[in-house]
């Protein structure tokens, strides 16, 4: 069916509205409703296996009538995978597995008794939650640009409609002037969500006021950034609503023909893409004349193939049209140099999942929410050593605290929390002092990190921040394309005195080394990949100073991460002398007595750590080189206390 | 040579068809060799030049594009590959002595890829599972929450696997519950 303006929307919406309400828990009599998330996180622990067997399970018991299984996008929660949301009740059950299924029909479905065995629960206090209002995690949150996450069937254009879908897009084409839509945007306050923030209004003008033509709008769903995962959620959850903006945004810049560059490492998004371009086609939403106007535009999907610095825009452009994608000094900018060398407007995927609703609820909504220059709810994926790992969007002034410990949960296993790492291997870290400081893109950059994509990376006192900037920096020197010396070059310099340091070969003199060498590289890269990669160390420098000190002075790593730097040591109070780690050992270097004790000695020790994996009971640990923990386990010493690592 | 090897002759009749659906427009290069790799499982020189000649794009710039990006490899690659995920939620969750306990169960120290050609260990940037961290994938499937006292057992099920034998799935795991290998005391 084609469909031609409102009324035909509207019919759409009134047939499938109904299915929507219940599964909102809003209708009672429809029987139970069961939403099962099909994202990435959901699907590694098998949730399509759990969908197949409650679907038999469902026919075996003759309750096809009374129970309904939907596939949709991610709830979220991805630490507590594969999820099933259960109206009415919004009873959430976690961690199903496809056994769990047949007793999820015969108890609840059948007899109606909720199973208490797979409803969350609260990992401190150990409280259950059956219902998802009440689950911590879900609160403070506030659901825009994930709005169809987890509620519709991404693979059915007409639920997209009965949410709203593509009523933005008809009011555009057949109400609004280009200019008015970009006044809209502007008004809005919405600004990109890739990292840089520039105003969406602004860019989406500097497009629609290039002379040149065609045009072109791309969509960057290059996701590169370790620990960043809502793109490609908001693309397996809703990808409608990422071609409604696209053709949104054609319309406004006056370009038809529109570009998603999407990484290869997303196969469930790239299915769920192509599916959704051909429905659209299919009802006329892109393609020839859409809703009857003059306007046409199509959409059309580029591959890349692993490589970070491709989430640059001039880099992005140059692999999407089949090379080698290495950027190229600004200006020009794409939106008057870009795509074929021709205006092009590109925003990143979570922006323009915010373009249809700001344009159905108007720009004085959304720019109610937020802060004063950081408008509107930003999505953060947190993970790391955090309790609930997952996507949560909040209003963007949200503290760090209140995402870390009231939605997050905390530290797991009673660890202190050290620092977040914000904006990934282009961002910084953010100490406990911190924590209280407001998430918007001015006060990150202020404390020397940024918004970046919004991957929040969790860290306790069991990780070194010496370690884990030379992780980024690695990273950094690992995907930069080569193409400009100072990052070619000069990250390379920079981690070599990084592992020297790590290796407990640094001198003091490095320390300023890096400094300066940071300062040149910010300075003359070509593009954002170098100008930013310095950045992780300059701010565990900053705030972990003393860390790094540890290692260039004291020769020691305090956290005991560092492995030339620590001792592997064995707990006699854990072992039971089986004597698995002695016939392990390579170097001969674990001696002692079956039935007896075994300790390890450090001067043979290579520091392989097969002992560790291989003992049964978790008796072998790393420690501080030099510290008391290390020394307490050689042999000689008084066992009387044995500090705990 | 590939291309005079009669076993190989379906495998070219595949990659002539992806040829023919993207080999016109030279924009679509990479997917182009992303389908060749599919097919081939890697991108030896003489399929560059194959591609190169069939899509009139000069040898140079297709090398240049295979040696550009992470996907594409030019060696063989084992039946299985391993791909331990090192993006930082991994990291911070110790993927890398879960690479460095894959490396050292196979024996595997410069070279990729086992002498049997049964496994290749590759490290990867994140793959967005984080919630799932640490992460290794091997061919398409995705074992979460791994520690690196399990490799060892996940090396043997799918060594079993290619010797015939199905491995059990124990599905998710839940936090308190999970039961590791009893200890063999002495």
């Amino acid at each position: 069916m084609r469909i031609k303006g409102l009324q035909d929307l509207e019919l759409i919406k009134k047939k499938h509205l109904p299915n929507l309400n219940a599964r909102l828990g809003n209708n009672q009599t429809a029987g139970y409703q069961v939403l099962c998330c099909t994202g990435t996180g959901c699907s590694s622990g098998g949730s399509e296996k759990v969908i197949k067997t409650l679907n038999n399970q469902i026919k075996q018991h003759d309750l096809q009538n009374k129970v309904t299984v939907y596939k949709t996008g991610c709830f979220g929660f991805c630490k507590m995978g594969p999820i099933l949301l259960v109206h009415p009740g919004q009873i959430f059950y976690c961690l199903v597995h496809e056994k769990d299924a047949e007793e999820i029909v015969s108890e609840h479905f059948s007899k109606g008794n909720i199973v208490e065995r797979l409803l969350y629960k609260e990992p401190i206090e150990n409280k259950i939650y059956p219902q998802l209002k009440d689950i911590p995690f879900f609160q403070a949150q506030q659901r825009i640009a994930l709005r169809n996450c987890g509620l519709i069937d991404p693979e059915e254009i007409e639920e997209y409609i009965a949410n709203d879908g593509y009523f933005a897009l008809q009011n555009v084409l057949h109400n609004l002037t280009p200019p008015g839509v970009i006044e809209i945007m502007a008004q809005s306050g919405l600004r990109g969500r890739g990292g840089g923030g520039f105003p969406v209004g602004r860019k989406w003008s500097f497009t629609a006021q290039a002379e040149d033509s065609p045009k072109y709008v791309v969509c960057n769903a290059d996701e590169g950034d370790p620990g960043a995962f809502m793109d490609r959620s908001i693309l397996e959850g809703d990808p409608h609503s990422v071609l409604e903006a696209m053709t949104i945004a054609g319309y406004s810049t006056g370009a038809s023909q529109g570009v998603i560059y999407v990484r290869a490492e997303y196969p469930i998004a790239i299915k769920r893409l192509e599916l959704a371009i051909k429905q659209a086609h299919q009802m006329g939403l892109l393609g020839e004349n859409i809703f009857d106007s003059d306007f046409s535009f199509s959409i059309e999907l580029r591959l890349g193939a692993g490589a970070f610095v491709c989430g640059e825009e001039t880099a992005l452009l140059k692999s999407a049209m089949g090379q080698r994608g290495e950027p190229r000094p600004r200006p020009p900018f794409p939106a008057v140099c870009g795509f074929r060398n021709k205006p092009t407007l590109i925003n990143n995927v979570e922006t323009y999942a915010n373009v249809p609703i700001i344009l159905r609820k108007g720009a004085a909504w959304y720019a109610s929410l937020g802060t004063e220059k950081s408008k509107g709810t930003k999505v953060f994926s947190i993970a790391g050593k955090i309790n609930n790992t997952g996507l949560i969007e909040v209003p963007m002034g949200t503290t760090l605290r209140t995402i870390i410990y009231d939605i997050g949960g905390g530290i797991p296993g009673g660890k202190k929390f050290k620092a977040v790492q914000t904006g990934g291997p282009s961002g910084g870290v953010i100490p406990a002092q911190l924590l209280d400081t407001t998430i918007d893109y001015e006060s990150l950059s202020k404390i020397g990190s940024m918004m970046g994509s919004g991957g929040l990376i969790v860290m306790d006192e069991t990780d070194c921040m010496v370690d884990i900037a030379k992780f980024y920096l690695g990273f950094s020197q690992d995907e930069s394309c080569g193409k400009c010396t100072p990052c070619r070059v000069g990250t390379k310099r920079m981690l070599e005195i990084m592992e020297r340091i790590t290796q407990g070969k640094g001198e003091m003199a490095d320390l300023d080394e890096l400094e300066e060498l940071a300062r040149d590289i910010q300075e003359t890269s070509l593009c954002g990949l170098g100008q930013h990669a310095p950045n992780p160390v300059l701010s565990t420098l900053h705030y972990f100073r003393d860390e790094y000190l540890a290692h260039v002075q004291d020769k020691r790593c305090p956290a005991g991460v560092c492995q030339e730097l620590t001792d592997f040591v064995v707990n006699p109070e854990k072992c039971i002398a089986c004597g698995i780690c002695a016939k392990a050992c390579a170097t001969q270097a674990i001696i002692g007595e079956k039935k007896k004790n075994y300790y390890i000695d450090r001067q043979k020790c290579s520091k392989c750590g097969v002992c560790q994996t291989r003992c049964p009971k978790d008796a072998i640990f790393k420690a501080a080189m030099g510290g008391d923990n290390a020394s307490a386990y050689q042999p000689g010493n008084n066992h009387t206390t044995y500090p705990t690592p | 040579m590939l291309l005079n090897d009669p076993t190989n002759k379906e495998k070219f009749r595949k990659l002539d068809e992806v040829l023919e659906r993207y080999g016109r427009d030279p924009e679509q290069l990479i997917r182009v060799l992303q389908g060749a790799q599919d097919i081939f499982g890697y991108l030896p020189e003489e399929l560059q030049a194959y591609i190169s000649d069939k899509m009139d794009i000069p040898v140079s710039a297709v090398n240049g594009v295979v040696t550009f990006y992470a996907l594409f490899s030019t060696k063989p690659r084992g039946k299985y590959t391993v791909n331990v995920c090192l993006g930082t939620a991994c990291y911070v969750q110790g993927a890398q002595q879960i690479h460095d306990s894959f490396k050292n169960h196979l024996a595997l120290k410069d070279n990729d890829t086992t002498e049997d050609m049964l496994f290749t260990v590759r490290s990867s940037r994140c793959i967005g599972a984080c919630g799932l961290a640490p992460v290794v994938t091997i061919n398409e499937d995705v074992h979460g929450k791994l520690t690196a006292k399990e490799v060892s057992k996940l090396i043997n099920r799918y060594k079993k696997e290619t010797a015939g034998e199905n491995h059990e799935d124990k599905g998710p795991t839940r936090p308190g519950t999970y039961q590791e290998e009893a200890p063999t005391e002495p």
